[in-house]
């Protein structure tokens, strides 16, 4: 049995930034290799992990993607002492004043994003929020070193260790999307001991925060029948209390708009609703903000579902999310999957 | 006192593992102006051994007197403040999240996705923010108002966490390079430099320690300290901010730095709250060169330490401070020098030994 909290910690200590991903991956291949039967890297640095069906075949198969890069900072200048940074995926700059973090230079170099004072910046500044370009990273190191050991272009990782919260929440950076990874794990290892008929391709994804790299080429690769992405959605918290968002840790996210097929939704819930896995309807009406937005339009189209694990303060180094939605995630995924029958692709439909 | 202690008390300070290992668990603690016991447990734990008198006033401030020996000793006191700021939790909301009050002077903007420690035992919390793909372009030109922040511990925190109680940055200690990284710099520099000088107290003064409390909040420990110390000269070992950062257009040169890493002790000239005595910006000055020790001058200007109320308690009282520069004070990470802190103490040191009745003599010159 994984343990899930160790499993979450060990995750969020690997970097694996957008296009960068290789530290995630390769603690996602010693975890995977016993419950898969076969591991491999895409062109684009996913990984795959195929888990043979019991079914005769040839066998439909179901890919589930779940992206494990993360967002974090890149540097493009260094003076003196101080390095300047943008942003892989979306940051608000208003969150970085005082945040550790780590560049990855020639060694890793633990650091302080820096809000310069007010006289060292554009009078247009006043006392407003200070916008990224005119951040430093301070790493204490004197000038010297410093250029000796960093250069434009090195990545710049949250450095927030996890904290545990009461009622088994857990805080902490890139919980977005290592709870879906771990959620994606935890599936792979229910389904250990149950008869499935169907192939089982779970894909951790490259670069869903910057270019959806991974989730438009895996799926090129495997061909699979069906996709299940899973991701984080938003939970109810301070500044999120509309529509938009689901309380926090009671159930799971089934995504509902146009990127997901609509007969996969039917199924989902059904599914939810029978083993009374707590769940809520994640209205997505444009766009789901997910890897399902390129699965879905890779080669011929292809149906997805989105599974969505309730989120506090998404993007932030202080993400916090409650580890009983990630099992009832996992749980409600290995159930559907180990339920499809060889034939379940004609319920797939569109009522016609 | 052990023989092994004996001798150690008979060196001059210096800053080895031993005193980096205290001061990181200085840092570590939680002492929020008025509640400040953590620190004073610990700074009473270290002086017990070397301390002639120990009390502990009506407010809370540490008071320790190392006797010296012979005829005509300048009673010197010499105050570090032991709290820090922080927050304190003001209201518990429905959804189980906790309204804050900031303590101390703390940017606004240096709150929204921090991780913070709440109560006495250290509980783990989060101030988080609204996701970025919930605010608009127009909306991320304003602060994040500090009213819409909450500490988050949680859902099932239940009635650990009530009204009144502190918090801090969570903030761990670390060492890297030739740098600190940690809470709280301000003033746990100043309050592991008292420690070190009682520890080897110079026999030509009575050194007077006074770990003060409520610094952040209004100078208030200090001012009752003083009073019951009635000292000869102060000297307000604090730590100060070091802006020595590049302006953002790279062509101007920063001019308001403040102090500098890396140049040694700041020596304050005048700040807004005290304009040293004359008398002793030379000894410190004198000492530090004699010694050849590097050291800068404080730009005067704002800001102020504990000698601001020290320099009026009773009749006036020759004061002056002494700081650690080091960057991003009153943020949840400050940043300073190894080399800066040692030659700080170092400083104090040389200029403790060089203080004779003489100094104090006549009238006040400048």
């Amino acid at each position: 049995m994984i343990d899930l909290l160790e499993f979450l910690k060990k995750m969020l200590t690997a970097p694996g930034l957008s296009g960068y991903e290789s530290p995630i991956r390769e603690i996602l291949q010693e975890v995977w290799a016993p419950l898969t039967d076969e591991l491999s890297v895409s062109k684009i640095g996913s990984l795959h992990g195929f888990k043979r069906g019991q079914g005769n075949a040839p066998r439909r198969k179901v890919m589930i993607s779940a992206h494990m890069d993360a967002i974090g900072m890149m540097v493009t200048h260094i003076q003196d002492s101080f390095i300047r940074i943008t942003q892989i995926g979306g940051i608000d700059h208003r969150i970085l004043p005082g945040q550790p973090v780590i560049v990855h230079g020639r060694e890793e170099l633990p650091g302080v994003v820096v809000q310069p004072p007010g006289h060292l910046l554009p009078e247009s500044v006043g006392d407003g929020p200070v916008e990224m370009k005119y951040l430093l990273v301070d790493v204490g190191l004197r000038p010297d070193e410093l250029a000796k050991k960093v250069r434009v272009g090195d990545i710049v990782s949250y450095a927030q260790t996890p904290l545990e919260l009461t009622g088994e929440a857990l805080a902490g950076h890139t919980l977005d999307n290592r709870v879906s990874v771990a959620a994606t794990t935890l599936c792979l290892e229910a389904l250990q001991n149950r008869f499935h008929d169907w192939d089982v391709w779970a894909v951790a994804s490259a670069q869903e925060e910057e270019t959806l790299g991974g989730a438009f080429t895996s799926p090129f690769d495997i061909q699979p029948d069906i996709a299940i992405v899973i991701d984080v959605c938003f939970a109810k918290g301070p500044g999120a209390s509309d529509w938009s968002s689901l309380p926090f840790g009671e159930g799971v996210g089934l995504g509902y708009g146009p990127n997901i097929h609509p007969a996969l939704y039917d199924a989902f819930e059904k599914k939810a609703k029978e083993l009374e896995i707590p769940y809520h309807r994640d209205l997505m009406p444009k766009m789901s903000g997910t890897d399902a937005m390129a699965v879905q339009i890779v080669a011929e189209g292809i149906p997805c579902a989105v599974i969505g694990i309730p989120l506090r303060y998404m993007h932030t180094p202080v993400e916090t999310v409650s580890l009983k939605d990630i099992r009832r995630a996992g749980r409600v995924m290995a159930e559907f999957i180990a339920d499809l029958k060889p034939d379940a692709l004609d319920q797939i439909n569109w009522g016609e | 006192m052990t023989e092994n202690q004996n001798i150690q008390a008979s060196k001059v300070p210096t800053i080895g593992d031993r005193q980096i290992e205290l001061l990181e668990k200085l840092c570590n603690a939680t002492a929020v102006s008025g509640d400040e016991y953590e620190v004073r447990q610990i700074v009473l734990e270290e002086i017990k051994p070397f301390a002639d008198e120990i009390k502990v006033d009506a407010l809370g401030n540490v008071l320790a007197t190392k006797f010296g020996r012979g005829e005509n000793r300048v009673r010197v006191m010499l105050a570090a403040h032991m709290d820090e700021i922080g927050f304190m939790i003001v209201k518990k909301h429905d959804d189980n999240l906790f309204q804050f009050e900031r303590i101390g002077g703390i940017d606004e903007r240096q709150l929204p996705g921090k991780a913070v420690l709440v109560g006495r035992e250290h509980l783990s919390g989060v101030i988080g923010a609204k996701p970025i793909h919930m605010t608009t372009a127009d909306e991320r030109k304003n602060k994040i108002p500090v009213d819409a922040l909450r500490i988050d511990l949680g859902p099932e925190i239940g009635e650990k966490v009530k009204p009144g109680d502190r918090a801090t940055f969570a903030t761990r200690f670390k060492r890297f390079g030739p740098s600190i990284q940690a809470k709280a710099l301000d003033n746990r520099f100043g309050v592991a430099i008292l420690i070190e000088l009682l520890k080897h107290a110079p026999e030509n003064i009575d050194l007077l320690a006074a770990f003060t409390v409520q610094e952040e909040v209004g100078l208030r420990g200090a001012r009752v300290a003083a009073y019951r110390l009635d000292p000869d000269m102060a000297i307000a070992v604090d730590s100060t901010p070091a802006y020595d950062l590049p302006h953002w257009d790279d062509e101007d040169q920063n001019v308001q730095y403040n102090t500098r890493l890396d140049a040694g002790p700041a020596i304050y000239v005048m700040d807004r709250a005290t304009i040293a005595d004359r008398r002793l910006v030379t000894l410190l000055s004198d000492a530090a060169q004699e010694e050849e020790i590097p050291y800068q001058f404080r730009q005067p200007g704002g800001g102020g330490t504990d000698a601001g109320v020290i320099h009026k308690t009773r009749a006036g009282i020759p004061s002056i401070s002494v700081s650690v520069p080091s960057r991003y004070a009153h943020s949840a990470i400050g940043l300073a020098r190894v080399d800066d802190w040692a030659n700080t103490l170092r400083l104090l040191y040389a200029a403790l030994v060089r203080v004779t009745p003489d100094l104090l003599a006549g009238e006040r010159r400048g």
